[in-house]
């Protein structure tokens, strides 16, 4: 039985992303979104009963107990999701599959990430205690870290079906103009123009320093209940109306296509099960590592053809207020990237947008939200669609 | 008290049970990919099973070294530390003459000049008496 419509999104918590949290705790942070996310509810602490969280540096194992025990949650309904930036929208249609299956009631999800100045390898690839393929047969070459898979994407892409460079920019700069209408973004106040982004230094061929998502801190929480729970409370409800999910590879070298995505499986999925249409959508929350993501992205989720992104691009106004309202809290590319919270923010996003309470940058009339969580290089794909309406 | 510098050195492969043939081989400056046994595909990196049709059946088979650059980034900031004084460095995708793909650096070329398409060869770069690593060059 489908969990369409059967549970909602009902609270909120984010903590503002950070260049450096020096001496945080990664623990500490999830703690501070996952009861911010709680009080924004309205659901008593004691009701949650479920919680998801992913795997993090400094608790190699037993994570969800380790932060069960240090919230005080007693659990019918615990684990972890390592999905990458895909993990976001990965535990919303998990908790809305154990509500449905009545697993628990009410699901806490918890993104985040510290990050200190020294700290160094970010991505922990390659390094000596891994065994993985990964490490054996592609880090040796320099492979290490996600530019270089997305510049070769960028590049085949480019091969394949072309893609101007100004279209490209366009994506970075639309999103910096929302983001500076979110006092939450890591750019907030910085507008940017196509001739910054093709002036940046490029970094790995083709992508500019702008069109390439900076890493910081932060954290994300979700509250997710039933639909009869979240009737009672007092924020209008972002119902959980289809979801969907692929992942083909962790390398992008042994990808079926690099340019012929997972992603058109997982959000085919998600809008087959919602009953929704693409022209229905109101806002496009997409993950945006790299500006050739959303590229992908918007031709993969069905919104134009393969090889027709570039002139999408030209021909829509992406801003909050234009006809084609995307990533309305800047994208990760303005907000930052805080961890696994930055995948979590295009649901963030989505779900006050949905429900109504994204003030200067609130879509007019929104019904339907789609969301794309993108994890690794293009590898785990989950796909949502929102709504206001069950 | 005073912090050590932080080195970081080039990731290496650790050969496993099932790479080890593969690793052998290329100390020789020999690339050998296995076969399926049973639906003839040719897989890489090396697996168990084979990832078109599950036999567990693969052999080895020596790849005739010959390939065309399928996707390609020049790195003009490094992308691993250890990399820092190569920039700027061609890491590519090159998918070989039998099939499957690889992720290698492109040596003996000019990082402006590098295309999709371009034919290459296999080389083989010493970094110590223990490992060589295949990498492709324009042919």
């Amino acid at each position: 039985m489908s969990f369409r419509g059967r549970a909602a999104i009902v609270g909120v918590g984010e903590l503002k992303p950070a260049r450096y949290t020096e001496g945080e705790t990664t623990i500490g942070m999830l703690a501070k979104a996952g009861m911010l996310a709680v009080e924004d509810s309205g659901v008593p602490f004691e009701e949650i009963d479920g919680m998801l969280v992913h795997p993090i540096a400094e608790a190699s194992f037993l994570v969800p107990s380790t932060m069960a025990e240090f919230l005080g949650l007693k659990l019918n309904y615990a684990e972890t999701v390592d999905l990458g930036g895909a993990t976001g929208a990965g535990m919303v249609w998990r908790a809305a599959a154990a509500i449905a299956e009545g697993r628990c009631n009410t699901c806490l999800c918890l993104t985040g990430a510290r990050r200190e100045q020294r700290a160094g390898g970010r991505m922990g690839w390659g390094g000596m205690q891994d065994r993985s393929p990964y490490a054996e047969f592609e880090s040796p070459y320099g492979a290490v870290g996600a530019n270089f898979g997305y510049a070769m994407i960028a590049n085949r892409y480019m091969y394949e079906y072309g893609v101007s460079p100004e279209q490209l920019a366009k994506i970075a700069v639309q999103q910096r103009y929302n983001a500076c209408a979110n006092s939450d973004a890591i750019f907030y106040g910085e507008p940017i123009t196509t001739e910054d982004v093709l002036g940046s230094p490029v970094i790995v061929d083709p992508l500019h320093m702008l069109e390439i998502v900076m890493p910081c801190a932060g954290a994300a929480a979700l509250v997710i209940t039933s639909a009869e729970r979240a009737a009672k409370l007092k924020n209008n409800p972002a119902y959980i109306l289809g979801a969907g999910e692929r992942l083909t590879h962790k390398a992008i070298t042994y990808a079926p296509s690099l340019t012929d995505t997972p992603i058109k499986a997982a959000a085919a999925a998600a809008f087959d099960m919602a009953g929704v249409r693409r022209e229905q959508v109101g806002l496009a929350s997409i993950y945006d590592c790299y500006t050739i993501t959303v590229l992908l992205s918007l031709e993969d989720a069905g919104f134009c053809g393969k090889g027709e992104g570039g002139r999408f691009v030209e021909e829509h106004d992406f801003r909050y207020h234009g006809d084609f309202p995307l990533n309305t809290h800047g994208g990760q590319l303005s907000f930052g990237q805080p961890g696994l919270a930055g995948g979590m923010s295009h649901v963030t996003e989505a779900a006050r947008q949905v429900q109504g309470r994204s003030g200067e940058r609130q879509v007019k009339d929104l019904e339907f939200a789609f969301v794309n969580g993108n994890g690794g290089i293009v590898s785990e794909q989950a796909s949502l669609i929102l709504g206001r309406n069950r | 008290m005073t912090a050590e510098p932080f080195q970081i050195s080039r990731p290496l492969p650790r050969p496993s049970p099932f790479s080890r043939p593969f690793w052998e081989a290329a100390k020789r400056h020999e690339l050998l990919i296995q076969r399926c046994a049973k639906c003839r595909t040719h897989i890489f990196y090396p697996r168990y099973n084979c990832t078109e049709c599950g036999a567990r059946d693969l052999e080895w088979v020596k790849a005739s070294g010959k390939g065309t650059i399928y996707t390609y980034t020049v790195a003009r900031r490094p992308t691993h530390p250890a990399f820092a004084d190569r920039v700027p460095y061609i890491i590519a995708i090159v998918e070989l003459e039998e099939g499957p793909r690889l992720t290698t650096n492109i040596v003996d070329c000019d990082p402006d000049s590098v295309r999709i398409g371009t034919p290459v060869e296999v080389a083989f770069e010493d970094v110590n008496e223990e490992v060589s690593l295949p990498v492709f060059r324009p042919a």
